[in-house]
């Protein structure tokens, strides 16, 4: 660790005199720096300048009337709705994967981290084709939810269980490490003098990996509200009823109504900066 | 350990003093704390009634139409076609970012320059931007009035509507897998190992080579791997940018979308179970080399 604090602290005083031997060339290290910073002007500024641009082309007037007409404000509401459900969901989920995985030792625990992950690998469409085929009218459950009148797909519960599945994974995947990394010495040492499971859970561990599940909680969110594939498949885009915000900018889009398709981009993609914005914080915080 | 390394990273870093003990058989190692039949109790419910349930239905489906069935719809060349654009260009786009993740991650953790902080965070704006934004600012950026399309179309190169367009968008949405892999690992690289290979006369192009890369490997195959298995399965970037024209810039997830709006539950499955079936392989490689890459790390 050192070696490398020394390292950084050399190559920043701007004026280095003492060539190390550790250290490339001035004229190496300027091209991989100036590759660097065009490979990210090109490939990650761009595309978030034009989000932007485009939404205020056409001025304040068009950019708000893009976001408060009724089907942008209906798919807002059905945005935040979802969020709503599937995030608590997956925050409890979260917890309790990692407080078993993490305090616990028991057999197959690298199989159902493994199986946590899945959601991950699995495409998109593919997470939403699922639930058609379990609730759409071919499907197992299909006849009987039509028998009842229970609709789920091209409704909110299956945008929610779509969501829900994309989702799955945020918040366990910061906690687990986060919780083995700290150990449970605390914990035991909470019960031993006399405390509750839930006393020792919010007063020992909850203030401990607060930052971590802050984080994840902020991902999964950014997540749930910018799904697009998943939900795309099960929502039947049915306007102001079934579309999310992802899917009100499509129809938008293809309907060549780009400023009111930016203007609602614009929200998602300060949702995504605030998101960053958060997990900066939560770096600087944790070191 | 940063605790905010995003997603798949760090997989099974063992509790500290855990595995003194080995487990019985389905027995749990003896713990005063309270909650563990609960908690795991919830989790496998939970997993299960989500996930893998669910997943089970793409399977049992797939196998109720038979395997004739099965076959036929894979091998139609429309559906062929879009397979082959689906992972060439994620190999393709995949290997860039190897490339620039490396350079990425190198810059980021060697070098101190102006902007290094803005670039550090929003390395990770390909994670957080919803798909459904990324694909139409990718698609007029990139459109012969777009701000690079207008450059690119008076040398005759088009981007957005072709096959390039989805490599670009690729590219886009894998780039912070392999730079978050790459960055931990070479960030605890000792400056002694270094300066040994310097010490014994080596330039820095074979440090680099001969002493550095080898160390990155693991981390840059994971890496490589994530990123890939994300490109195959991606949709709202690229759909928009793609053109989406049948054996031309068609890729696979959208074939799903477009057996499934033809009512054609059979073949959408079939195309389905062919990429969870990828899906699944990739996960078992990207473990492996996870776990190579720990070991590596804990040799040290």
């Amino acid at each position: 660790m050192a070696g490398i604090v020394s390292r950084k602290g050399l190559s920043s005083t701007p004026a280095q005199t003492r060539p190390s031997a550790t250290d490339e060339p001035v004229l190496v290290r300027a091209l991989l720096i100036g590759l660097v910073l065009a490979f990210f002007g090109l490939f990650l500024l761009m595309p978030l300048a034009v989000v932007f641009a485009e939404a205020f082309k056409k001025g304040w007037e068009a950019y708000a009337s893009g976001i408060l007409s009724p089907d942008a404000l209906s798919a807002i509401r059905l945005t935040l709705l979802v969020a709503a459900i599937a995030v608590p969901l997956n925050l409890v989920f979260g917890v309790a994967a990692a407080w078993a995985i993490a305090k616990f030792d028991f057999r197959g625990k690298n199989i159902l981290i493994t199986l946590i992950d899945l959601p991950f690998s699995v495409s998109p469409v593919v997470s939403g084709l699922i639930y058609v085929l379990l609730f759409g009218a071919q499907g197992w459950f299909g006849p009987q939810l039509e028998a009842w009148d229970v609709g789920i797909l091209y409704a909110v519960p299956g945008l929610v269980l779509a969501t829900v599945f994309v989702t799955f994974p945020f918040v366990a995947r910061e906690l687990i490490p986060l919780m083995q990394a700290q150990g449970s010495d605390e914990e035991e040492a909470a019960v031993v003098l006399g405390a509750s499971g839930w006393t020792t859970f919010r007063r020992v561990t909850l203030p401990n990996i607060k930052w971590g599940l802050l984080y994840g909680v902020i991902l999964c969110n950014a997540r749930a509200m910018g799904e697009f594939g998943a939900v795309s498949v099960v929502s039947g885009h049915i306007r102001g009823k079934t579309n999310t915000m992802p899917l009100q900018v499509e129809i938008l889009y293809n309907e060549y109504n780009f400023a009111a398709a930016f203007a609602v981009a614009s929200l998602l993609a300060l949702l995504a900066l605030v998101t960053l914005g958060v997990k900066t914080f939560v770096e600087r915080r944790s070191v | 350990m940063p605790a905010a390394t995003i997603d798949a990273l760090d997989v099974d870093t063992p509790a500290k003093g855990a595995i003194v003990h080995r487990p019985g058989l389905l027995a749990r190692r003896h713990s005063i704390l309270p909650g563990f039949s609960l908690a795991l109790g919830y989790s496998v419910v939970y997993l299960a009634l989500i996930v893998l349930i669910p997943l089970s239905a793409v399977f049992l489906k797939s196998a109720s139409v038979g395997w004739d069935g099965f076959w036929h719809t894979v091998v139609h060349p429309r559906v062929l076609a879009s397979f082959r654009l689906s992972f060439g260009a994620s190999l393709i786009a995949a290997a860039i970012n190897a490339a620039f993740g490396l350079l990425f991650a190198w810059v980021l953790v060697r070098y101190r320059f102006l902007g290094r902080g803005l670039v550090d965070a929003l390395v990770d704006l390909p994670f957080a931007l919803p798909t459904a934004v990324a694909g139409i600012a990718l698609a007029t950026l990139y459109a012969k009035n777009g701000w690079i399309g207008s450059l690119l179309e008076p040398l005759g190169w088009e981007i957005a509507y072709t096959p390039t367009g989805v490599f670009v968008a690729l590219v886009f949405i894998g780039l912070p897998f392999v730079v978050r892999t790459v960055q931990p690992v070479l960030e605890d690289i000792e400056a002694e190992v270094e300066e040994a290979a310097a010490c014994l006369g080596a330039t820095r192009w074979q440090t680099f080579r001969r002493v550095i890369l080898p160390y990155l490997t693991p981390a840059l195959l994971t890496g490589f791997a994530l990123a890939f298995a994300r490109a195959v399965g991606e949709y709202g970037s690229v759909i928009f940018i793609a053109g989406n024209m049948p054996f031309v810039s068609e890729i696979a997830p959208l074939m799903i979308i477009t057996k499934l709006e033809q009512y054609d539950y059979a073949g959408a499955t079939a195309i389905a179970v062919v990429m969870l079936v990828l899906s699944f392989v990739l996960l078992l490689i990207i473990n492996g080399l996870q776990a190579w890459t720990q070991r590596g790390q804990r040799g040290r």
